[in-house]
């Protein structure tokens, strides 16, 4: 009866202040889009610079459309001109970057959901200060280990190799994907695995039969945030290798610094929508995942 | 011995991953700690040195050039993207048209590096041809937009990059939060007469508290470590006038190769983070143990 009543005089309410609302709502998606078309601009300078030729570019802004779909600079960008020295072009090193990824994406997502795993399910005294150990370590910031690593990887014989960089990534990975992976087996059931260790069933058996096939989305977001981290990463990538054995973002950035005679933005354009497509292709296709991740590790619960 | 291996299973699953944190974490920092003692040039010496690198760092004009620029990209860093962020989360927390769309335009350039986006933004910054030709193109003749090579207002464009970075990321935290909050508080609230700015400033708001903690920490975190737009953007010039702390520690060590100056730089680097992180992570452990 109460209820009732409140919501009727909720709708009057709703049904009076029409007008200002209706002024509102133009306002509201006047700023929305106002926003949108910030965010939005770079993209957009970026794919129709691409397109132009440096004569366009010269004569028109940035804002004005190509005269046509003309993909020289994306062949330039990717393959080069086809001139030996000095000419670098994105090939090799979206190779390297995609060697680097893969190998790196597996070890630390496989580590990761091991310890959470152990660290949920088969607790142990003392645990919750190993998780605080190994958490601390999404903080830290990575000028505080480049050091020692650059020296570590040296007396290891892998510096300047794509092994190098996927033994840095996965390490400084496993922090966070413990952190996915505990956060999200916390809240899986421990009577299944209690009644699991009843019936027999050992640590693997376990973790194959029972946590394995309900983690697919945990491990969905966990290697999409490992792949956006890697791929992204530019700190190790040129403080640990140059030259041939570079990923594609310190290839971009030598591109684009490297001073040749005549600046070609619509070159440097390409390349940086090149370097970033894959994951941007990542978060149109699995932005819930890539968003989850993101809020995973900050707002809990 | 099997019985012995089946008990401590967990506990050798587990051995990898804090042997390995153990040593390139906690070890790799003891051991910066220590070179940051110590007189070390190209290569690492061992031994003691004193707080000589500490004195030194501090009395570089360079380094206090980048402790100011990350001062002032900091808190306009934090302060842009959280009224940005709260506005877009408010905004499209209104049973908006499109909201998918707007919110995946937001937030796709936390997908992007910031060497991709810092290429975009230098061409677009640029003055020759970039935004001050186009408004110059359009008849403002004398409109002038020349921040990226002025030393004075360089720092600057790094926060318009960063900001328009990180921004959508603020917004999803904050939408999240916005969305947790039970529908009848505000209905209620409303039923009382409560306009939708009280609902929002008096009420939701203030619920926030824990998503303005939490964008805090991580925005800041974000800004202490900021070095891949500077090195895109900038490369810290004109001159030195944009460098920052990161810039600082990696030039100091690989070009300039004073390794024991570098490791006291990256020290206070540390030192700067722990003194957000460890509070945040101590609240947070709190708040788990307290449910």
């Amino acid at each position: 009866m109460q209820d009732s009543l409140k919501s009727s005089s909720y709708q009057q309410l709703e049904q009076k202040s029409k007008y200002t609302n209706m002024f509102l709502r133009w306002f509201l998606y006047f700023i929305l889009i106002l926003f949108a078309s910030y965010f939005i601009f770079p993209l957009y300078v970026m794919v129709v610079t691409s397109l132009k030729t440096m004569e366009e570019i010269r004569q028109g802004t940035l804002l004005s459309w190509p005269s046509g779909l003309n993909l020289e600079s994306w062949a330039v960008a990717w393959g080069g001109r086809g001139y030996g020295a000095g000419d670098t072009f994105l090939r090799p090193y979206f190779w390297n970057s995609i060697k680097m990824v893969v190998p790196a994406v597996f070890f630390s997502t496989f580590i990761g959901a091991m310890t959470g795993y152990v660290l949920t399910k088969w607790r142990f005294k003392g645990d919750q200060w190993v998780f605080l150990f190994l958490l601390f370590g999404c903080f830290i910031p990575f000028q505080a280990i480049l050091l020692p690593m650059a020296r570590t990887l040296g007396v290891l014989g892998i510096s300047n190799s794509v092994v190098g960089l996927v033994l840095v990534h996965t390490v400084y990975g496993i922090p966070f994907t413990t952190l996915f992976f505990r956060n999200y087996y916390i809240s899986v059931p421990t009577e299944l695995v209690k009644a699991a260790r009843i019936d027999g069933a050992g640590f693997f058996k376990i973790f194959f039969k029972i946590l394995l096939p309900i983690s697919a989305p945990i491990i969905v977001v966990t290697v999409i945030w490992q792949f956006t981290q890697i791929w992204n990463d530019f700190l190790f990538g040129s403080t640990f290798s140059f030259g041939e054995a570079a990923p594609i973002q310190v290839a971009l950035n030598n591109m684009v610094l490297s001073s040749t005679s005549v600046k070609e933005y619509n070159v440097d354009m390409a390349s940086a929508i090149i370097a970033g497509i894959p994951t941007l292709i990542v978060y149109v296709l699995a932005g819930k995942y890539f968003i989850r991740g993101l809020t995973s590790g900050a707002v809990k619960g | 011995m099997f019985k012995w291996l089946e008990k401590n299973l967990p506990k050798i699953v587990m051995a990898p991953a804090v042997g390995l944190i153990g040593w390139f974490v906690y070890g790799f920092v003891l051991w910066t700690l220590y070179i940051s003692f110590t007189n070390s040039k190209i290569l690492p010496k061992y031994e003691l040195w004193g707080f000589g690198q500490y004195e030194k760092l501090w009395a570089s004009r360079k380094w206090l050039i980048a402790v100011d620029n990350l001062l002032i990209f900091t808190a306009l860093f934090l302060i842009f993207c959280v009224v940005i962020g709260i506005i877009l989360a408010i905004f499209l927390d209104q049973k908006i048209r499109a909201e998918g769309l707007l919110r995946t335009i937001y937030l796709y350039p936390m997908a992007l590096s910031f060497i991709v986006t810092g290429t975009a933004w230098k061409w677009i910054l640029n003055p020759t041809l970039g935004i001050q030709k186009m408004f110059r193109d359009w008849g403002f003749e004398n409109f002038t937009f020349d921040w990226l090579v002025d030393r004075e207002m360089a720092i600057y464009t790094i926060v318009i990059a960063g900001v328009w970075q990180s921004a959508g990321f603020v917004m999803a935290l904050f939408l999240a939060g916005l969305r947790s909050v039970e529908d009848e508080i505000v209905k209620a609230a409303k039923i009382d007469g409560a306009s939708l700015f009280t609902v929002y400033w008096k009420i939701l708001l203030p619920m926030m508290r824990p998503v303005f903690f939490t964008s805090f920490v991580i925005l800041v975190h974000i800004s202490i470590k900021s070095y891949d737009l500077i090195v895109a953007l900038t490369q810290g010039g004109p001159g030195i006038s944009t460098t920052m702390p990161a810039l600082y520690m990696t030039q100091t060590a690989f070009h300039k190769s004073q390794v024991g100056l570098s490791a006291a730089s990256a020290m206070m680097m540390f030192m700067a983070v722990a003194a957000v992180i460890i509070p945040y992570l101590y609240s947070e452990l709190r708040r788990e143990n307290a449910r």
